[in-house]
């Protein structure tokens, strides 16, 4: 009996270097920002039709769990914003070098933390510093 | 397809544990992937103890020494021992790199070295590159004369010109770049990859050649070409410092200077 050939390890054994995770990080973030579209959706008909429904799902936003949810989804969006422009340098043939992979992998999460940051601050004027 | 997992006969079980040939402090711990086709059981990941200080500085070195002190079974190509070659492209600390220019330096503490990954296995550390060979072959990788130029003489290359294939013609197809990218793991039997990309860049750039249009057309397809993501693992990896992710985003731009067909 012959056993077929086995398959080399790959996803098991590849150490992935930043760029791999930012491009597997940026489609989970699109699917959350999916996710996310419904509920804002759901939102939106909510104060169109259903004045309690809309104060009740702003009292569950309200709430701690709401709160992560809503700034896991306001940081994916910036995120996915951000891998998204570089997206569209790369397609404009910008940002190949190999040697600055990890400064611009860097950089576009620092933008994006310091947007979500500038999202919270001016979102709650009184918490501005 | 995706499958993150191993199939069941592929999974890598612990293995042997080989003893060191002398006691002493210093000794370098390396695990290997083994195979064995002559065997019906699973590949096993076997651990070597050797004494750097009597190798050579790369990691091919230490390979060979084990091949020749400790397990003259271990199967491994190498051929130029300098990096021109290709050959002995492999895994090693998660990354895929040629071993013979790969100073063990590079690392501390133990290493792991696994064949190329996502292929299959001929034994140990060689895999078979079988589609990744009929992939380059259906690109059509040689030189389509533009036809006789008008003064009668031959095809002339300027300097100009040559300059523009640098960064391309230097690639060795040692195939670490396809086999780095999860693209490829998962489409590999329609995506061309790294390597046959670069490639294919190499004869589109060439001012000689005259099939330019033809070539473009060939590679307009959902899967031989817009399979790549700019994961670019291909780019991260290459040991020749070339740039494979760049060159399929210059594949990309060209596409658009396709003549289309009236319609």
């Amino acid at each position: 009996m012959t056993r077929p050939p086995p398959l080399s390890p790959h996803l098991q054994i590849y150490r992935l270097p930043l760029t791999a995770v930012l491009s597997i990080s940026h489609r989970l973030t699109g699917v959350m920002l999916v996710l996310g579209l419904i509920l804002i959706s759901v939102v939106l008909m909510l104060a169109v039709g259903w004045p309690q429904g809309f104060t009740a799902f702003q009292k569950a936003l309200q709430s701690a769990p709401g709160q992560s949810l809503l700034w896991l989804f306001i940081y994916a969006l910036f995120f996915h914003l951000c891998h998204g422009v570089r997206h569209l340098l790369w397609d404009s043939l910008f940002g190949f070098e190999a040697h600055r992979q990890v400064h611009i992998g860097i950089f576009q999460i620092g933008i994006s933390i310091f947007l979500t940051l500038m999202t919270f601050f001016l979102g709650q004027p009184e918490l501005t510093p | 397809m995706v499958q993150f997992r191993l199939p069941k006969d592929s999974q890598v079980l612990k293995g042997i544990q080989h003893p060191a040939i002398i006691q002493k402090k210093g000794l370098r711990q390396i695990d290997i992937y083994r195979y064995d086709p002559d065997q019906d059981s699973n590949p096993r990941l076997d651990r070597y103890q050797v004494d750097p200080e009597t190798l050579g500085p790369m990691v091919l070195d230490v390979l060979l020494g084990i091949k020749d002190q400790i397990d003259s079974t271990l199967t491994l190509r190498r051929s130029c021992r300098e990096g021109v070659c290709g050959s002995c492209a492999m895994n090693i600390n998660g990354q895929n790199t040629l071993a013979c220019t790969e100073p063990l330096a590079q690392h501390s503490g133990s290493i792991k070295i696994y064949p190329l990954p996502h292929l299959p296995v001929i034994k140990d550390l060689v895999t078979d590159l079988s589609q990744i060979y009929r992939q380059y072959a259906s690109i059509e990788p040689w030189l389509k004369p533009k036809g006789i130029p008008d003064d009668g003489l031959e095809q002339r290359q300027m300097h100009d010109d040559r300059r523009q294939l640098e960064g391309l013609v230097e690639c060795i197809l040692c195939a670490c770049c396809s086999t780095s990218c999860p693209s490829y793991w998962w489409n590999g039997d329609q995506y061309l990859g790294p390597l046959v990309l670069l490639q294919a860049e190499r004869w589109l750039k060439d001012t000689r050649d005259g099939a330019t249009q033809e070539r473009l057309k060939a590679l307009d397809d959902t899967f031989k070409l817009y399979r790549c993501h700019t994961i670019m693992n291909c780019t991260n990896t290459c040991p020749k410092g070339l740039n494979p992710a760049k060159a399929i985003a210059h594949i990309k731009s060209a596409m658009v200077t396709i003549d289309k067909d009236p319609r």
